[in-house]
């Protein structure tokens, strides 16, 4: 069978993730691994594994550019925004999983086929990926919601660097994924939004958790339910350890709250990091709709 | 035993005073008290939610009024002392509250961090001190680091321009033997100046503050009327009063301060000045006195004991910001309640 190949940039932790998800894929396949530092022992565990690997970041790219059709950048903001036009003149289709929002905002389960059309998509944050659908069904079943407001609490441990450096980054683009799925108000000026990050250290390490809280007057409390449920069911198809922990209910008058925590799926990564497990479950998710579309389109065999 | 300083006085009451109040602070309350605190010889008079700048949310509570109106409100009325104000990494931002509350007329920033991730402040600090302004780095909960870990997460703060640290005692949990060696230990590792801002969950917020000065803090970030978060702060009259009788420096002007506690904050004050039941709980329990207001509003909700969700969030290890776990865990009471009937 036929397997659209990728490669992925970046060595880290979010790297190793997708090579381990990219090995369980029926339809992509990783042909090179690319980091920067040659003593890097993720880069040798890949060589193992029997990956193709560089150590010379972008250049190995383009040296080797007929190996791939897709690149998933695990690198950071800044190496993103100077990758990305050499990229597209290669004319590669990106997954970002940077911060960098060069690309299209990409939540899979809310604009994949939006997206078909895209050269670079961004995987927007870890938070905005479980958060943002959740805040899209419940204003479809309350379109009188006037304020959106999400708080993250994800481990220490899980943070790596890159999510350290660039806390406002996570902040900006959450709220911004926020208002642009769901901030748009039937006939009003759209919704106020508002996004949070906590960092705990406690040990061991705790599983990401979201909330989201909405204000409308008089909220149809069953029907949210309904519809934030189906919107669950949808996410935990690409991330099965996403799960709803409080069921949408008033905090108080005219404010919903919803919980729902994010276990990883322990590829790589110990199954706390669920914050680094949804994000790359979405950029692969959005990299297998491109492949099965090329493959269709093709009339290449799929299976 | 250090030489000592002359000690300053970093004046919180606006800011950690917001919890006391829901966040409900007024107009009218900022350019009251600031026109009051004025003359009292404050080294910086700190403005805001309770949680900082951009901290206003369901989360943590909605400000009564617009943040920045807040800082120009104060502006307007301080007259000597300095404007200050206060920004926890994750809540907000270099964009959109930083740079605003610079125009404002914010003079010194507080950015807070929890006591082991002072490397997601960096840029923050950095740009503060680029641009000339006083900045100190703030590490919260620090009873759930050891002094070791401490020194080593202030001394980045160090290592990014700032010109002090400040300790949070965020749960009023600490005791006079961690409050001796936490200061002890910075003090020895440190240039820089060493802040503390204790809590008085266990009583000890003056004391405590006190021990900090005699082993090398030189800022205590307090409250006048201790008005602030769960039991409150340090209460700055009476810290000041001890520091005048041992001969310790100050700056500060003791009847100035009594005649801003009577004239504005007696009348805010919604709850009478002993430590409360739930406030002991919080502090044994080591979880942030900032909890307490939805604590007690969903401990009535859902007819559960309020010091249980307390235990039971220190159990978890919640940090400041995390008040959206209150309900998950009084949810988890109830049911076990009406299971165990």
């Amino acid at each position: 069978m036929e397997k659209i190949r990728c490669a992925i940039i970046g060595s880290g932790n979010i790297g190793m993730n997708l090579l381990y998800k990219i090995k369980r894929s029926h339809v992509l396949e990783c042909s090179l691994f690319v980091g920067r530092n040659e003593k890097s022992e993720n880069l040798r565990d890949a060589g193992r594994m029997g990956v193709n690997v560089a150590a010379n970041s972008t250049q190995a790219l383009i040296d080797q550019s007929d190996l791939y059709e897709i690149v998933f950048d695990a690198t950071t903001a800044e190496a993103h925004r100077i990758a990305a036009p050499l990229l597209k003149r290669m004319g590669k289709h990106v997954i970002d999983l940077t911060p960098s929002k060069v690309g299209k905002l990409c939540v899979p389960c809310l604009n994949w086929q939006d997206c078909l059309g895209e050269m670079n998509v961004n995987m927007v944050t870890c938070g905005g990926q479980s958060m943002v659908p959740l805040a899209y069904a419940l204003t479809r079943a309350c379109p009188q919601t006037t304020y959106l407001e999400t708080v993250s609490t994800i481990s220490s441990a899980s943070a790596g660097t890159g999510t350290r450096e660039n806390i406002d980054e996570y902040i900006l683009t959450t709220r911004q994924a926020l208002q642009e799925f769901a901030g748009g108000m039937p006939g009003g000026d759209g919704r106020k939004t508002k996004a949070m990050i906590v960092l705990n250290p406690a040990d061991p390490p705790i599983i990401m958790r979201n909330t989201l809280y909405a204000m409308a007057e008089d909220p149809d409390l069953e029907e949210i339910g309904k519809s934030v449920g189906k919107m669950a069911e949808v996410i935990q198809s690409y991330v099965p350890g996403f799960q709803i922990m409080v069921n949408p209910v008033l905090l108080q008058e005219g404010i919903i709250a919803v919980t729902a925590q994010v276990e990883g799926a322990g590829d790589f990564l110990p199954a706390y990091a669920g914050n680094l497990d949804i994000i790359t479950c979405a950029g692969i998710e959005m990299a297998e709709h491109y492949a099965r579309q090329w493959l269709e389109e093709e009339g290449r065999c799929l299976f | 035993m250090s030489v000592l300083k002359k000690i300053r006085f970093m004046d919180s009451t606006l800011r950690d005073g917001s919890h006391a109040v829901g966040q409900r602070i007024l107009p009218e309350h900022i350019s009251a008290y600031c026109q009051a605190i004025d003359q009292a010889g404050m080294h910086s008079v700190i403005v805001g939610h309770g949680n900082g700048l951009g901290a206003s949310s369901v989360q943590m509570g909605l400000c009564a009024m617009d943040e920045m109106d807040m800082l120009s409100v104060a502006a307007d009325n301080l007259k000597r002392t300095p404007l200050g104000t206060f920004v926890t990494i994750g809540f907000g931002t270099i964009r959109d509250q930083i740079v605003p509350a610079m125009r404002a007329g914010a003079q010194t920033f507080c950015i807070a961090a929890h006591c082991t991730e002072a490397d997601t402040m960096r840029k923050h600090v950095e740009y503060l001190s680029h641009v000339g302004r006083e900045v100190y780095g703030v590490l919260m909960n620090i009873h759930l680091a050891s002094p070791e870990k401490l020194l080593e997460q202030a001394g980045m703060i160090q290592s990014y321009g700032a010109d002090g640290i400040i300790l949070m005692d965020s749960a009023g949990a600490s005791t006079p033997e961690d409050v001796k060696a936490v200061v002890g230990t910075l003090y020895d590792g440190l240039e820089m100046e060493i802040g503390f801002h204790p809590h008085n969950n266990l009583g000890l917020a003056v004391s405590n503050a006190y021990t900090a000065i005699l082993n090398g803090a030189s800022i205590i970030d307090g409250t006048v009327g201790g008005f602030g978060a769960g039991a409150g702060n340090c209460q700055l009259e009476a810290l000041l009063a001890l520091l005048m009788k041992e001969g310790i420096q100050t700056g500060a002007k003791l009847y100035p301060i009594l005649d801003a506690e009577k004239a504005v904050i007696e009348g805010m004050l919604e709850y009478g000045k002993a430590i409360e039941g739930t406030c002991v709980v919080s502090g044994y329990a080591g979880v942030v006195s900032t909890f307490k207001n939805r604590v007690e509003q969903v401990a009535s909700d859902y007819q559960v004991d309020a010091r249980d969700i307390f235990v039971e969030l220190g159990k978890r290890g919640a940090i400041a910001g995390q008040d959206d776990l209150i309900l998950e865990v009084a949810q988890m009471l109830s049911r076990e309640k009406y299971r165990g009937r």
